[in-house]
């Protein structure tokens, strides 16, 4: 059976021919993946495989630096390198950080 | 997943105008914050440094569709050149003392009276990125991957290129090791110009195949 | 590693289903079409993705299909072609030159 990521000739709307830049946080995203890699802590198939992983609706639904940076979160757990905890906790904190800058800056 | 699924695709499109995307005042997506935190970590963990990233960062906005038009631009002034692109398109880069091109594999394909080619990649979104950087958000887009392979016609059509039936069309799909980059045609109307003249000529969408260069738009 | 085929060979790709990382797009599998060039030698992508070494390295092949042959309704021209990188291990010597 054809996997979702497998979509070569499958039928879709009109392409969006419109150019845009990336944004800063996409270029730290393409810039992890790529220092990752040069350490040999993640393979371009690794990354491609939990990539190609995400749920169809992920996959459709995310930007494409929106599922690396899932993919990449996905395998550095997968590795030990960061442990769900630490990530969560992380994640709180950066939040809460932002509302702060956020209130500050109103 | 649904915290951050809700987002459809002209959202997204609406958010890359943006250098930060949650300067509208609302909070930053959840994504966005795992994209933080993830790298707050690695930095504290001594995985990665925050130089590392700014370098590599410089790195990737330093590299860019120019330096495919000076390859263009010398294949199409030197016939000898040309071939020995075609037959190994890293070695022609080489040659031409393009710098930082790391492993990669380059194919140049073609464009001549009877034939053009066009790029895709229907599995992920292979690019030749350590020689002309990241590339367009289309060309990552789920209906040029699904479309180009099976009606690269009505795609090309979409942006602007019509060919006429007796044109064969190679649609390439990178699928593993090798990366494409497209030679183009050169416009008529360049027989006396200067390399760096005729580079300009060249845009990224040339490279990629679904645009031609044109004397015309200088 | 000595490779299976040469340019010009006619050749059928595999018609199989793994799950795991395939990198033969599901469109292509059980089609019939020719080498165009030899890539050289890469590691196995199906064991990279797994986190080991891929070796021994394969032969990497990029074959060129006619579009008429991958979609039944294909609209363009006769000689139109879509050229894909396939490793050996999923490529067979063709039954018959009739669809290449």
């Amino acid at each position: 059976m054809r996997r979702h990521h497998d979509m070569g000739g499958t039928p879709d709307g009109p392409v969006d021919t419109r150019a845009h830049d990336a944004e800063l946080w996409e270029k730290r995203v393409d810039a992890v993946r790529n220092l990752l890699g040069q350490q040999n802590l993640l393979l371009t198939d690794e990354h491609r495989r939990h990539i190609e992983n995400l749920p169809p609706g992920d996959y459709d639904g995310l930007s494409y630096y929106e599922r690396w940076i899932l993919s990449l979160s996905n395998h550095l757990l997968e590795k030990g390198i960061l442990t769900a905890d630490e990530l969560g906790r992380k994640m709180a904190e950066v939040e809460a950080r932002e509302a702060k800058d956020r209130e500050h800056y109103k | 997943m649904s915290e951050h699924n809700r987002g459809h695709q002209h959202d997204h499109e609406h958010a890359r105008t943006f250098q930060r995307d949650h300067d509208d005042g609302g909070p930053l997506p959840y994504l966005q914050v795992m994209e933080i935190a993830v790298r707050e970590l690695l930095i504290e963990k001594g995985v990665i440094t925050p130089e590392q990233i700014r370098r590599q960062i410089e790195r990737m906005d330093a590299r860019g569709h120019s330096r495919g038009a000076r390859v263009v631009a010398r294949a199409w002034t030197d016939p000898a050149f040309k071939a020995r692109l075609l037959a190994n398109g890293r070695a022609g880069c080489d040659e031409m003392g393009i710098s930082d091109l790391e492993a990669l594999h380059l194919v140049v394909v073609e464009n001549t009276a009877d034939v053009h080619n066009v790029i895709v990649c229907t599995l992920c979104s292979c690019y030749p990125k350590p020689l002309l950087g990241l590339p367009p958000a289309w060309y990552k887009s789920l209906p040029y991957r699904k479309r180009m392979v099976r009606e690269p016609r009505a795609v090309l059509k979409e942006f602007g290129l019509e060919l006429p039936d007796d044109v064969v069309v190679r649609v390439h799909d990178s699928t593993a090791d090798m990366r494409y980059m497209v030679l183009p045609r050169r416009p008529e109307g360049t027989e006396d110009w200067s390399e760096e003249k005729l580079a300009a000529t060249v845009s990224r969408d040339c490279l990629i195949g679904v645009a031609l260069p044109h004397a015309l738009k200088q | 590693m000595k490779s299976r085929f040469r340019a010009g060979d006619a050749v059928s790709v595999r018609a199989a289903y793994p799950p795991g990382h395939i990198r033969t797009p599901y469109y292509i599998r059980g089609k019939q079409g020719v080498i165009e060039r030899i890539c050289g030698e890469f590691a196995n992508p199906e064991e990279l993705a797994f986190g080991r070494d891929g070796l021994p390295k394969r032969p990497l092949y990029r074959v060129r299909f006619r579009q008429r042959h991958v979609w039944p309704h294909y609209s363009g021209a006769v000689e139109d072609t879509v050229d894909i990188e396939i490793f050996e291990h999923w490529l067979e010597p063709a039954t018959s030159k009739a669809m290449t």
